[in-house]
């Protein structure tokens, strides 16, 4: 027991010491190396980029901006991705209808449709959080058909030697039996519904932090481009996070081993 | 042995086939599963069928369930033919199939949720199965938190919550180690009889055969029917430890005889030419 605690210690150490040594090298090593700031500003001109961007470039806002729209984005298209998969896990007739369209869409890169979106609909925040609607649709759906078709036929024959109707067993067992590959859907959902954001914002309109990208890139300003990398970074963590949270409270019953390593 | 309106369970003259597809060229096949298979069941009897691994018992087993129907034939539980599941009879595997989202007193309320029991009916009846199965203490605890002997245990309770005439038990011990199966089948064997219930039971295990039951069922090989119908003339049938115990030697001639039955030695014989 105590030398697990040491041992965990020892690592939260080396972890620090190893981010110490990163910042070290980021402030000294493009000095030594001759490279240019504009190539690599230093940590201590991205921090102070920073500090400027809080003050005059509303990076707060823009960072809100991007946050609201994943968040928004992801919850939608989590739903429509749950609802999907589980008619087509049900329904082997729907599945067989819409399978090659799915299949067609699923193959088709979605970013790709952030301009179509940003036609459609303008410098508004539709078309971003279209973006991440259609991104994560994908793996929750995916993940919910699959677990629906490998419930144990077992269980389900148990809750008909209950007479369980069909409702029944689709509360009490096919869609508490999904909830595992569905929180695994949500963990790869949550970090690509901050790229579909990204990418609707880079193409079109001046909020969010896609458009500070765009914006710092164009000025010619490396450090406001590392900032925003940051910041989308810490959005990134928020939404992963926050989906990890999600599963340790609803996924309480599962032993701790059978853990995805996060 | 069966007759009148004592009759629990009937399958009369009782077929069942399956087409399967031929895995890569998709030609079809039929799998002539069971056939011919006539059996009644007294009121408070415990049969038990045994019988080569795919001759069918499980398949006999769900048809009792009303999973599957019968391809011809019926069965009849309570003097009603069997065309749907239905509460007069209880389901039980080799797998425990405790849902693991819920805790054990949650697990064995699962069938009468189902069937619209109200909560404080569901909890009295859990808490005094969970005391009978001697689970008191765990129905908080979750499925994987519970030895494999423990779970069984919370399933027969989970089986017997919604208090079924008829169980329906497909090799409900064989995944257990030698010594928690015989507690397991003591606690059977001393609820089938306090509680008055009619069961049909099946298993490879040849004693436990013997042990447990009034009467043995020797299926054949596929498709299988019943080939020999045997009386259990032993005491104790509430309490197989003292049946063990005081009739070893007639237990011995039992399984000789089931084993002459199934052909056990010659199989073996034939693989090791
Ligand atoms: N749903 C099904 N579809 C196709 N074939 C089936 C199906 N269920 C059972 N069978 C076939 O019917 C035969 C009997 O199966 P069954 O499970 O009843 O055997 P069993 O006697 O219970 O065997 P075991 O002792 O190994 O459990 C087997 O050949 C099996 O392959
Ligand atoms: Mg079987």
């Amino acid at each position: 027991m105590t030398d697990k605690n040491t041992a965990t210690r020892n690592s939260v150490w080396a972890s620090l010491g190893l981010f110490v040594v990163f910042l070290a090298g980021w402030e000294w090593g493009p000095g030594l190396l001759d490279i240019p700031p504009y190539i690599i500003p230093t940590a201590s001109s991205v921090y102070f980029e920073f500090i400027r961007a809080v003050g005059s470039e509303q990076l707060f806002y823009h960072s809100w901006i991007t946050f609201a729209e994943t968040a928004i984005g992801f919850i939608l298209g989590t739903i429509l991705g749950m609802v999907i998969g589980y008619i087509l896990g049900i329904s082997a007739r729907a599945e067989f209808i819409l399978s090659p369209y799915i299949l067609a869409l699923q193959i088709a890169p979605k970013v790709a449709f952030a301009p179509l979106f940003v036609l459609w609909f303008g410098y508004t925040i539709y078309p971003k959080i279209l973006v991440a609607v259609l991104i994560v649709f994908f793996p929750i759906m995916v993940n919910v058909l699959g677990a629906i078709r490998t419930v144990d036929q077992d269980l389900i024959n148990l809750a008909r030697t209950f007479s369980a109707s069909r409702w029944q067993i689709f509360r009490m067992i096919e869609f508490r039996d999904a909830l595992p590959p569905l929180f695994s859907g949500l963990r790869i959902a949550s970090t690509l519904a901050v790229i579909g954001v990204v990418v609707g914002e880079m193409v079109g309109g001046n909020l969010g932090l896609g458009f500070l990208l765009v914006f710092g890139e164009g000025a010619g300003n490396t450090a406001l481009v590392f900032v925003t990398i940051i910041m989308l970074t810490v959005v990134g963590i928020l939404a992963y996070g926050s989906v990890v949270l999600l599963e340790k409270k609803v996924l309480h019953y599962i032993p701790k081993k059978d853990y995805a390593p996060v | 042995m069966a007759n009148g309106k004592d009759i629990r369970i009937e399958y009369r003259n009782v077929a069942k086939q399956f087409t399967s597809n031929n895995g890569v060229d998709g030609a079809e096949s039929i799998i002539r599963a069971v056939e011919n298979v006539d059996l009644s069941i007294a009121d408070g009897e415990v049969v038990s069928i045994i019988g080569p691994s795919g001759c069918g018992k499980s398949t006999l087993l769900n048809m009792g369930a009303g999973l599957y129907l019968p391809s011809s034939g019926e069965v009849f539980v309570d003097q009603e033919k069997v065309d749907a599941p239905n509460q007069h009879v209880g389901f039980m595997l080799q797998k425990d199939l405790l849902l693991a989202w819920r805790t054990i007193q949650k697990n064995v309320e699962f069938g009468l949720e189902i069937q619209g029991i109200p909560p404080n009916e569901r909890q009295e009846r859990s808490m005094d199965l969970l005391e009978k199965c001697r689970l008191t203490g765990f129905e908080n605890h979750y499925p994987h938190q519970l030895s494999g002997g423990m779970r069984q245990r919370a399933a027969l309770a989970r089986t017997l919550a919604v208090d079924p005439k008829v169980l329906l038990l497909d090799e409900p011990f064989s995944a257990l180690d030698a010594q928690t199966k015989m507690i397991l089948q003591q606690d059977l064997a001393e609820t089938l009889s306090t509680e008055k219930k009619t069961a049909l039971f099946i298993t490879h295990d040849l004693v436990e055969s013997v042990a447990l039951s009034d009467r043995v069922f020797v299926m054949s090989a596929r498709p299988g029917t019943i080939i020999e119908e045997i009386d259990v003339n032993l005491p104790d049938r509430a309490n197989p430890m003292a049946r063990r115990q005081d009739s070893q030697k007639q237990i011995g001639e039992y399984v000789a005889q089931l084993m002459r039955l199934l052909h056990v030695g010659e199989t073996a014989a034939e693989i090791e030419i």
